[in-house]
């Protein structure tokens, strides 16, 4: 008993002691976090005379997490910093979900990374609004600027001005597996709305699940809703609702949960899809017990890394665009989706700025094309894409007139969230059609207006 | 010896006074030295966030740059009138009243079972300890697969024993929290379990054997010898069980999000969705006021109420 006693009273005495040193060490920190930027200062103004010159420092957050694009990236930088050795380019490689919360935290915390990730739309235009990001317009204006095709650069602009730069530009699209499809009975793809509903029930009448959903994740289920009234409403619909002339409570809106209902009611997903994320989406694709799935032109890629053997469904695989939609203003070639760009952080060095230029160059676009790693934005390498279905992919994206970034990127983070909570609860049976579009009317009608 | 105490009395008075106050000073000078580094943390870490939280609860402010659009308690308003977050409270007060009808008499009975005449009770306590240990997280990523409607464990014991009664238990909305609510059960019953374990090592033998020898049975030793015992402990775990519960994040975060259709989220995970994921950190400072203002309610009475007998060293 006494030796317990003692080791309490121990405990105590260290705990006492931490305490004490817990202030001190919270006024050491400061003065050593601002350390860094003061190193940095004498390199831009006056060489340090001594042989080891401070070196500027990039920070680079990216969420290309396999293996063959995490090592290009790191090829680049590492090519870069051997040209330029006062640079220091760190790298920190996130997952998807782990960087956007990690993001927004440092954010709030007003010290954003120099370079990263990003779908640009009102996520973007919220950091811009906070002043956290660094205006580049000049620094890209001539020869840079002209490189880019103009719609994917102008998702990275807001209030004309150009706050980071795309590096890949697709779109949102079918997915299906032709031995499935045959299997089934489907000679073509479809090409209207009431079309995929009749492939749906000849592949539920062969036994085959058709639709993979990870319907957890939302985003991959907001796509068929957005997409429905792309197709219903056409851009009048959207920039009506948008600039607040018209309402997401408008016709298009409901109308695009009811044609969405007409599937779901056919049960076409896979058991519990709303239990289980995109990666058991991809899964069920690349594992070949599913016919099909609507996702972006990183789609091939997922459904190999999530496949048991890795590899996927190969040649089976085919694409095709949005199917029309019967009585819709919207033209077949209108396209939705997003791509990736890279944002610049407010107190991002001129180096860092230099260093997106070269990432960005027509070469290293090609080589990314040429790996399957991007759908390239610079003029003159698309001639890179090897893949045949990506290429159909671009092909299809060049077509399109009206170009429609994901709802939950264009959107003002709140709104956004509304889109896939409500089409979350259309999936669910747990809304109707009208309740959904008024749900996403209420809160654009609090964050739209304010803006 | 006698001339050194008989000189304290003589000094005068005022000398005296002085000494006295010196004295006090020295004590409040040494109590306030020892409390600084840890009123300080104190302040610093706690009661300034929680004055901060409440500040920004009054602006529509979505945490990048100062607030500035002051709208008073529109928040408040907004948050009562929330469909959402008086389901989550309601999910909360369930979890609550499921801990304490299902939770904690579990881990009760398995104590009474494993405490001494059950051969081989040191392995069991062991066992039933061990998902204690493990990280929320983990819990959350095994229970995903024991649940996973396509291979999962217990799916696949319900389609072979059960087939009519089989559904996807985290992709239903019907089933989400119940489904969570048996993790929870599973991770933490060990927990009270050791603390019912500790309080029944504290009751002497004797006792037990004069109740048996009065002609007491079973039943009636464990209702008028054991539980009255074990009356201080049983008040800590239903004080520790609702905190517990009122805090819930990790698991139900990892395992649905809150998902589906919102069938289970907690107050604390819609403060990180409705708060941080959408840029609204002026409406989730108001969650979090709100939060902290029901747990600081419930633990106050709590201990005013039932917890006081335990500290001035009442039954038990």
């Amino acid at each position: 008993m006494k030796v317990l006693h003692r080791l309490i009273s121990l405990t105590c005495l260290c705990m006492l002691v931490l305490a004490a040193c817990g202030p001190a060490a919270t006024t050491v920190a400061p003065t050593e976090a601002p350390a860094p930027t003061t190193a940095v200062e004498p390199t831009e103004e006056a060489p340090a005379p001594t042989t080891a010159p401070n070196k500027v420092k990039i920070t680079w957050w990216h969420i290309t997490t396999d293996d063959k694009g995490k090592a290009y990236w790191q090829s680049v930088a590492d090519a870069y910093m051997a040209d330029h050795p006062n640079v220091a380019i760190e790298i920190t490689v996130m997952d998807n979900e782990q960087f956007k919360q990690k993001l927004a935290t440092v954010m709030q915390s007003g010290e954003p990374p120099d370079l990263f990730q990003s779908w640009g739309g009102g996520v973007m235009n919220a950091y811009a609004e906070g002043g956290l990001l660094k205006d580049i317009t000049s620094d890209i204006e001539g020869e840079w600027k002209d490189s880019f095709a103009p719609g994917p650069l102008a998702v990275y602009s807001y209030n004309g001005k150009q706050y980071g730069v795309p590096w890949d530009m697709g779109m949102v699209g079918f997915w299906y597996n032709k031995a499935l499809f045959a299997q089934a009975g489907i000679d073509a793809p479809p090409q209207t709305w009431s079309e995929l509903l009749d492939a749906v029930k000849k592949l539920k009448a062969a036994g085959i699940i058709p639709i993979a959903l990870g319907g957890k994740d939302k985003w991959p289920g907001h796509f068929w809703w957005v997409y429905l009234a792309v197709r219903l409403g056409g851009q009048p619909a959207f920039d009506a609702a948008y600039s607040r002339s018209g309402s997401f409570a408008d016709e298009t809106f409901v109308k695009a949960g009811e044609k969405l209902k007409e599937l779901i009611d056919l049960e076409p997903f896979e058991d519990g899809f709303l239990g289980l994320g995109y990666n058991d989406q991809a899964a069920l694709m690349g594992n070949g017990k599913a016919a099909l799935e609507l996702m972006g032109q990183w789609a091939p890629g997922a459904q190999a890394g999530n496949a048991e053997d890795k590899i996927g469904i190969g040649e089976d695989l085919g694409f095709f665009p949005f199917p029309k939609v019967e009585g819709g203003v919207g033209e077949a070639s209108d396209a939705m989706g997003g791509g990736n760009g890279i944002a610049v952080g407010k107190n991002a060095a001129p180096e860092a700025v230099d260093f997106l230029r070269y990432l960005t160059t027509s070469d290293h676009q090609r080589a990314m094309a040429e790996q399957g790693l991007a759908v390239p934005v610079v003029k003159g390498a698309e001639d890179g894409i090897k893949d045949p279905l990506l290429k159909e992919v671009q092909a299809t994206l060049g077509k399109a007139k009206y170009f429609q970034l994901y709802y939950d990127q264009y959107l003002p983070p709140a709104v956004g969230d509304a889109v896939k909570d409500a089409t979350e609860g259309l999936f669910a049976g747990t809304l109707s059609p009208e309740e959904a579009a008024q749900m996403i009317e209420d809160s654009a009608s609090t964050e739209l207006s304010s803006n | 010896m006698a001339s050194h105490s008989s000189a304290v009395p003589v000094l005068p008075a005022p000398a005296q006074n002085r000494d006295r106050v010196r004295r006090d000073f020295n004590q409040a000078l040494t109590v306030t030295v020892f409390l600084l580094p840890a009123g300080l943390i104190f302040t610093v870490f706690l009661i300034f966030p929680i004055v901060q939280a409440a500040y920004f609860s009054l602006f529509k402010w979505n945490g990048l740059g100062p607030p500035e659009n002051f709208i008073g308690l529109e928040n408040y308003l907004r948050l009562f009138q929330d469909k959402v977050f008086r389901g989550a409270l309601l999910h909360n007060l369930l979890i609550i009243f499921l801990s304490l009808g299902v939770q904690l008499p579990i881990s009760l009975g398995l104590a009474l079972l494993v405490w001494r005449k059950l051969p081989g009770r040191v392995f069991f306590r062991t066992v039933f300890f061990l998902p204690y240990v493990l990280s929320e997280v983990i819990t959350g990523i095994i229970w995903l697969f024991i649940y996973h409607p396509e291979f999962g464990l217990v799916t696949t014991l319900f389609k072979s024993l059960l087939p009519g009664l089989t559904t996807s238990w985290l992709g239903d909305p019907r089933t989400a929290l119940n489904a969570i609510f048996v993790v929870l059960c599973w991770k933490y019953f060990g927990f009270y379990l050791i603390l019912y374990l500790a309080g029944l090592q504290q009751i002497p033998a004797e006792l037990e054997e004069a109740a048996r020898i009065d002609g007491a049975s079973d039943a009636q030793v464990l209702r008028y010898v054991i539980l009255p015992l074990l009356g201080s402990i049983l008040r800590l775990t239903i004080y520790l069980s609702i905190l517990g519960s009122l805090q819930i994040f990790v698991l139900v975060w990892v395992m649905t999000q809150g998902g589906p259709v919102q069938s289970s989220n907690t107050m604390a995970t819609y403060l990180f969705k409705f708060g941080f994921q959408r840029f609204a950190l002026g409406y989730g400072s108001t969650v979090a006021v709100v939060l902290f203002l029901i747990g600081l309610g419930f633990s106050a009475a709590y201990q005013r109420a039932v917890l006081q007998q335990d500290y001035v060293g009442g039954v038990g």
